[in-house]
């Protein structure tokens, strides 16, 4: 079990978030979606920016506190398309 | 020793490397023929040009991440070979290290890690993926 405003904290801490979705998928605070934009990710593949959010939560995706993580990263641009 | 090697190279650069024998991929063995694991994985990747590392197979894939996967490969028409992690508890492990991705499935294209199953999902539906498979 982890929560969700710590999820937040910690990638906020790492990332330069423009936009974050944190959804409980099971109501059980261990498997979650998050969907992420940042400016971060102009020019880089979708498997670093995959890599730099699971860096971020490393610790309670290593300990199981965070079970699943179900992860979409867009860029600014990507974001402003897709709405 | 390798100090003074490295500072030739550095400074002959052009010379040298025109005598660099690149490995062949034929020197990449399975475990049958004699190689290691990773030297397997390396062949396989090597060898073609869209890999899906899965549990099950497409016709009876036993995860529905893995179903997925396999569903948006064949959507492009092209071949892919896939292999079955559940099969193979060595390869199951060791694609994990290899790759540095903690969960199968995993997706190669030209010779390259693209991503387990929620990348390959987003670059499918933003059009990426079809530009990286039509580069092949």
């Amino acid at each position: 079990m982890f929560e969700p405003e710590k999820i937040d904290q910690m990638l906020r801490a790492e990332i330069n978030v423009s936009h974050l979705d944190i959804i409980d998928l099971t109501g059980t605070r261990d498997h979650y979606s998050v969907i992420i934009v940042s400016e971060d990710f102009n020019g880089t593949m979708p498997l670093s920016q995959h890599r730099r959010v699971n860096a971020a939560l490393a610790a309670p995706l290593a300990s199981g506190e965070i079970h699943a993580l179900q992860l979409k990263t867009l860029t600014p641009d990507e974001w402003e398309k897709a709405k | 020793m390798n100090g003074k090697k490295r500072s030739n190279i550095m400074t002959e650069k052009k010379k040298i490397s025109l005598n660099i024998v690149q490995p062949k991929t034929e020197e990449l063995k399975t475990r049958v023929e004699g190689g290691d694991i990773v030297s397997e994985i390396s062949a396989e990747i090597a060898n073609n040009q869209i890999v899906l590392y899965m549990k099950g197979t497409p016709a009876e894939p036993r995860c529905g991440f893995s179903a997925r996967a396999s569903q948006i490969l064949g959507s492009f028409g092209l071949p892919y070979h896939t292999v079955d992690i559940l099969v193979d508890p060595e390869k199951r492990q060791a694609i994990k290290t290899f790759s540095n991705w903690p969960t199968i499935p995993q997706v190669y294209i030209g010779g390259e890690f693209l991503g387990g199953s929620d990348i390959l999902t987003q670059m499918y539906e933003n059009g990426q993926l079809d530009t990286v498979i039509k580069a092949l």
